[in-house]
Order: C-alpha cells, then structure tokens, then sequence
C-alpha cells in the first residue's frame, strides 16, 4: 500500500490539517469536522491518517475508526477523478434512476461502490440530493446533471474521458 | 445613487443552480453592460422559487413576469426584447397544463394560487446574500420585540397559543417543548437548529436555508432568548454545500450587525450561532442521535428519557428544533398566535411545506394551509399526473410514512389525519405514483433505504428490517410465499413495538401501509407471479416488437396459453396478464420480433 504520507504536496497538506485542528476549540467534539477537512485535503482517510488524526487528538484510534466507519460521507478508500452519484431518493426511484444506474454499471464495467481500474470513474449511490424537481438526476463532482435517462448514459461517460484525452 | 428602474431576478436555489442559473445571472450582467443598461437594470439571485419542475426561472420586477425554463441562449432575447422593448418573450412564459394559455404572472398560475407562504415568505423575493434585503422585510423586527419588549416567558407563551408544531415531522407543540427547556436550571444551555434533511425527496429545509438563511438565525435567537440559551448550533447536511455557503455568510453578517453576538438591541441577551457539518447518515435526523454526531461521536440514538430538554449537547437542557419550524417563529412574534391559530385545522396550525414530485405535472415546493386537501395539491397545484395517467398512490413522510390512495384524496391533511389512514406528515416529502408504479416494489425501496441507513445499536432495527427487505425482495422475485405475508405482518408489528428510535419504529410502515391498501398487488406477485403495474423485472413479461413483426403466426401457435393474439400478416399483440414467460415465442420467431424482458 503506498504510503499517503510519501504522496507529492504531503507535507502541505499535513500542515494545513494541523492549522485547521488548532483553530478548534473543543477538539473532541470537532473530530467530524476535522475528518472533513482530512478528506478535502487528501480525498480519502486511509487508516494512517485516521491515526495521524487519533494521535494529534489524543483520543483512540478506534474511535476515529468508529466515527469514519459510521458516516457514508467518510471513505477509505481512493476515489476515481471522477465520482458519478447516482440519486436514490424516492423522486428519482419512481422517474426510473434503476435504469440509469444499471447502464452506468453495465458500461464502466463496475459495481456501486467501486472504483474503474483507470482511476477514472467511481459510481455511488446517494440519498436525495434534493434537486427532485429534476429527477432522475446523476451528480458528476460537483456538477449535476438532470432528467437522465438510460440513452443519455454513454455521451455523459464519453464527454469525460474525451475531457481526459484532450487534457492527456 | 443611479435608480434602477427594473430587477432581474433569477432563482439561485439548487435546481436552477444545477440548470445554470448562476452562469445566466452572468451572461445578463454581461449583455446589459454591452447595451448601456449595468446602472438601471439589475440582476439580482434569489432564493428558490419553489417551481422546480420549471427551472430555471427568472422574474422581472416591477412588471411581474415569471419566465421558465430560460436557458443561457434565451438571455439575449430577454434583454433586446423585455428590457430594452419593454415585450414580453412569449415563448418563454409558463403555460397551464391543461388550457395550454400562457401565463406571464406567476399569481394567476394555479401552482401559486392556492400556497399560502409563511416559512417560504422571503424565498425567492430577496437575496440570501444580502442581509439588508431581510431588514427591509421586516427581518429581525421581532427578535428586537422579544428581547427589548417581551420577557422570555411572554415569548413562549406566544409560541404555545400560536399552535406551532414540530415540522420536521413527530408535531411535538413547540411552545412546550420551548418551556420544557427554560425549566431546568443550568450555568448552559444549547439551541440546535436540525438542517439534517434527510427523507428522501424532502427539500425545504435547503431552499429555507438557500432561500432565506436570516429567518432561521433570527428564529434560533428568539429560542435562545426564551430557554435562556447564549449558544445555537446548526447541524446540517454535509450534501448542501450551497445552504452552509449562504448560512456562513448569513451569520456573518448578522455578527457584523451586533443581530448575534454580545448584547443584542442593547439588551443583556447574548447569543452566537456556529455550523456543524453532518457527514451522511440518516439517523441523525432523530433528536439525540445528532446530537451524539455534534459532539463528534457516531450519531447513534440513546433511549429517552432523559429528553434533551433536560439532558442534551455536552449533558445541558438542549432545544432541538428543525429548519422549517423555525422559519415559522418570526411571522408569529410579530403577527400574534391568534393570527397563525386561525390558518389551519383544529389541532394543527399555520401551514405545511410540501415537497412535491414524482409523477405529477408542477414539480416542486409547495405551501399550503394545514387541512388543504390531497387532491388540491395533486391536480389543483401539482396540475395533475404527467401524461394524463391514473394516479395510483402518494407517499408521504418518507421511509416512516405511507401510501394514501385515490380513496383518501379529499381528506384534509394534518398531522392526526395522515396518522389515522396510516401514513404521517413526516418532514413534507410528497411522491405522487401513477399506474405504472409497483407498490412492492415501493415497500422494498423504503426498506432497502432503512436497513441501509439503520445504525445498528438495536436487534429490531438492524435485523428485522433486513429480514422484511430480504422478503419484499424474494416477493419481488416471484418466489414470495402466502406465509411470507404474516411475516411481514408479524416482523413489521414487533419492530414498531420494539426498536429503539424513530428510524425503527417507523420503518415498517411503507409495508405496513402497503399490505393494507395494496394487498391485491402482494398476492398477484406471490400467486400469479405477476407484477401488475409491469415495473417488477424478474417478473415483466415477453413482448411483440411491432416494427418488427410480419404476422407469420409461429409465435401464436407454439404459445402453450394461447395468450397471443393476431390475424396472419397482421401485427401480433402478447396479452401480458395471461403471459407466464416461458419464452416459447422467443425460439419460434424467426424475426427477432419478441423482446425478451
């Protein structure tokens, strides 16, 4: 497993982590936001760092494993580039999200929760974004995609990895 | 000070935002500046709308024109032909479903003609970002009347005879609940304000937040003030980036104007507010599971008593209170309980924030008078079922709630008549079904969602839950049994009686609530294996592609039950009741003509 500590930017992001632990007041009780800004800053919370967060707190490290492992947010594993959230929510379930889920499954080839083998594309489900007045929605990043259907699925994947061999 | 002659508003809430609104806020501050018109025409973003369906929706001020669905190329137009013109881009205003007539005002739309607005008062008419917009409608007026006028006991007894009652879905009386925490003495007390929305296809809380941040501060002060509590907390979702970004601006804001802070209005009263990030869980929405989760443990619920009120946040009496009660609060100090007492139904009072989706035409966020009826939400407001389709069912109160049915359509919805025909307010989430939706299948999502979501301290909730999912499924599959009817039965019954939190003892009620209304569907499922509304895969049947088909009759003659129909080299049409997928059509035809499920 490679190290996240031996990653380029390491030291700067460890150091802004320590900045933003120092700022809180109640330490124990801001081990959910601080777990926050570990993931923005590193994009996961593999167990070395859930430790580094444990040891700086002061407090075991079976209770930052507690807290990681209980919120869905929290993920320790890597993340593709690219996390395409499919919407669960009821608005969404009853416009047909399952189709639109399958087809993202069937054409990268992975399952919800997984990651492409390319690093490029992770598929989730997610709990209602509450965008339902655009249902079935699909959130790629940050950006939102709405009245999806089954036929839209390969042009949404294809624009990405295009993006990808315009940049490569 | 240049005068502006004319506002542009368009609608910054998540569905426009996600539909480019914030890039067409831009393109008009550009097209206006390239014809001269930056100084007398603003563009302003606003809050949500509420018509989410339609979005993105931009409203010009003072002629009260509401334009929907406006795209990043409809923004030249506006301005060459509204702004500069002064004519209205007919193509772009909404028309009625049913009369297909344009509509440019949004009042004369049958979808605002019925809503009557309390908590969404501000959403939509100001900017969120700008806390001086609030001020000028009357913002912060009644936290000035609580602490400068009112004794903190006066204040909750305005709260109590208003009649207000918990939004977020168990009703508890929020006047009571108010006292309950004034009660107790302690050196601190917490006010946390519950923005942890998290029914599925429930959003009023975020476009509350989006919309009008300030009404929810002000609100969480006036608590403050009258439980004798100098510290809120807001606990929200970590999913709404765009309500915590509005929110921290709101309360800086709000500190820059000595509204929180040390002092307030001069008086000896103090209060601050700070945000704490949810991190995706669904069972902190239940009182004590969040506040477990604020102080940054696993957000698993405890028993109760002891209630928050006497034993909350950091073991201090804690007021927990969710978005959409509190935006209710500042209209009622200024307006008086007698005035929110007589909107509403006998025992519950004021308004509901639906939020309303699924197969229905106007999507989107709805408020209307407690004891409005199903139907006038439906087809008055949501303008009927997509398509001119039956409507089957809708769901309310989310993962705890249940289906009400064409038979209860005129019921007045409040909070003890959706309890007594089996389904509950809930937060207000609304999903309305047509023909095409099974009701298995329903029952199955929900209870996907809570067994997922269940946090696992308590056995009814944790295993019986996957127990009655693991039935819904294999019923789902066309191998159900009668026997596993009762089990639903009997599990669903003994986990209401005997999980810890609400998330359990609410969870089995969308079967509960199923069987009762749907039974025929259970049984076509588990006797006929048959999926009536079609939706179910493992059970969907085999069908003619028309195109395709020559009528050369082999399908007919090899089906074992007859159950196709058509003359020789006429189209063949497979009569699904009867088909039971043996797929003997499929192999005969020679054309491909038969699509497997």
């Amino acid at each position: 497993m490679a190290n996240i500590f031996s990653l380029e930017n390491a030291d700067q992001k460890l150091k802004a982590l320590d900045a933003f632990i120092l700022e809180q007041d109640a330490k124990e009780d801001a081990l959910i936001s601080i777990l926050h800004k570990a993931q923005e800053l590193f994009g996961y919370l593999p167990s070395e760092l859930q430790l580094y967060v444990a040891r700086k707190l002061n407090i075991p490290a079976s209770k930052v494993y507690g807290v990681v492992s209980f919120y869905s947010y929290f993920s320790q594993e890597k993340r593709g580039k690219y996390t395409v959230n499919i919407c669960m929510g009821t608005a969404c379930f009853v416009k047909g999200v399952e189709k639109v889920m399958h087809a993202f499954s069937e054409q990268l080839d992975i399952k919800s929760g997984n990651t492409t083998p390319d690093g490029l594309f992770t598929l989730k489900d997610v709990r209602c974004i509450g965008a339902c007045g655009l249902a079935p929605v699909v959130m790629i990043n940050d950006k939102v995609f709405g009245h999806v259907t089954e036929n839209d699925v390969s042009r949404i994947i294809d624009d990405y990895k295009n993006m990808e061999g315009s940049e490569g | 000070m240049t005068t502006q002659r004319t506002h542009i508003m368009v609608c910054g809430g998540t569905g426009c935002v996600s539909a480019e609104s914030l890039q067409i806020v831009e393109l008009f501050k550009e097209k206006l500046s390239g014809v001269g018109y930056a100084d007398e025409v603003a563009v302003i973003k606003t809050g949500c709308f509420g018509f989410c369906g339609q979005g993105p929706i931009v409203k010009i001020h003072p002629d009260n024109v509401f334009y929907v669905k406006v795209t990043l190329d409809d923004v030249e137009e506006i301005v060459n032909e509204h702004i500069i013109k002064g004519r209205t881009v007919g193509r772009l205003l909404y028309k009625e479903p049913e009369t297909q007539k344009p509509l440019p005002k949004h009042d004369e739309m049958s979808f605002y003609k019925k809503q009557y607005r309390i908590a969404l008062r501000n959403c939509g008419l100001i900017n969120p970002e700008d806390i001086n917009e609030y001020i000028a409608f009357g913002g912060y007026e009644a936290l000035g009347k609580a602490v400068t006028e009112y004794t903190p006991e006066r204040v909750i007894d305005i709260v109590k005879a208003s009649g207000l009652r918990g939004r977020g879905g168990g009703g508890f009386p929020t006047g009571l609940k108010w006292e309950l925490t004034r009660k107790p003495v302690a050196d601190q007390k917490y006010v946390i304000c519950n923005a942890d929305e998290g029914d599925p296809g429930a959003f009023m809380d975020r476009s509350i937040l989006e919309g009008d941040p300030h009404s929810v501060l002000e609100a969480m002060a006036i608590a403050g003030y009258a439980i004798g509590a100098s510290e809120g907390i807001i606990y929200i979702r970590a999913e709404y980036p765009l309500a915590i970004k509005r929110l921290e601006t709101a309360i800086g804001q709000a500190k820059e104007y000595g509204l929180l802070g040390k002092q307030i209005f001069g008086s000896s009263f103090n209060f601050d507010i700070s945000i704490k990030l949810g991190a995706g869980a669904f069972v902190c929405g239940e009182e004590t599971a969040l506040i477990h989760s604020v102080e940054g443990n696993r957000g698993e619920p405890t028993k109760k008593p002891p209630y928050p009120s006497i034993e909350g946040y950091n073991g201090k009496p804690t007021n927990v209170n969710n978005v959409e009660t509190f935006a209710n609060v500042p209209p009622i100090l200024i307006k008086g309980a007698e005035w929110f007492s007589s909107i509403g139904t006998e025992k519950s009072k004021g308004t509901k924030v639906f939020a309303l989706a699924g197969k229905v035409n106007n999507v989107g966020l709805v408020e209307v008078p407690m004891g409005t009826t199903l139907r006038e939400i439906i087809y008055d407001i949501g303008g009927g079922i997509i398509g001119g389709r039956a409507f089957k069912a809708v769901q309310t109160g989310g993962p705890s709630g249940g289906v009400i049915t064409v038979a209860d359509l005129d019921t007045p919805i409040d909070y003890e008549s959706l309890k007594s025909i089996g389904s509950m307010m809930g937060s207000g989430g609304m999903i309305v079904m047509d023909e095409d939706d099974c009701m298995v299948n329903i029952a199955k999502f929900y209870l996907e969602f809570t067994q997922d979501e269940s946090c696992g301290k308590c056995t009814p909730c944790r295993l019986g839950t996957k127990r009655m999912y693991e039935i819904l499924d294999r019923i789902t599959q066309g191998e159900g049994t009668m026997a596993d009817i009762d089990k639903l039965r009997t599990l669903g019954k003994s986990i209401k009686d005997s999980a810890l939190c609400g998330l359990g003892q609410t969870a089995p009620n969308p079967v509960l609530s199923t069987l009762e209304y749907f039974y025929d569907e259970y049984l076509a499922h588990i006797k006929e294996k048959r999926c009536p509304a079609g939706s179910c895969k493992a059970l969907a049947k085999y069908k003619v592609i028309e195109e395709k088909c020559i009528g050369c009759t082999a399908c007919a003659r090899v089906c074992p039950v007859n159950c196709i129909s058509g003359a020789p080299k006429q189209k063949h049409v497979i009569d699904e009741a009867a088909c039971i997928a043996c797929g003997a059509c499929f192999t005969a035809c020679k054309f491909q003509a038969i699509l497997r499920p």
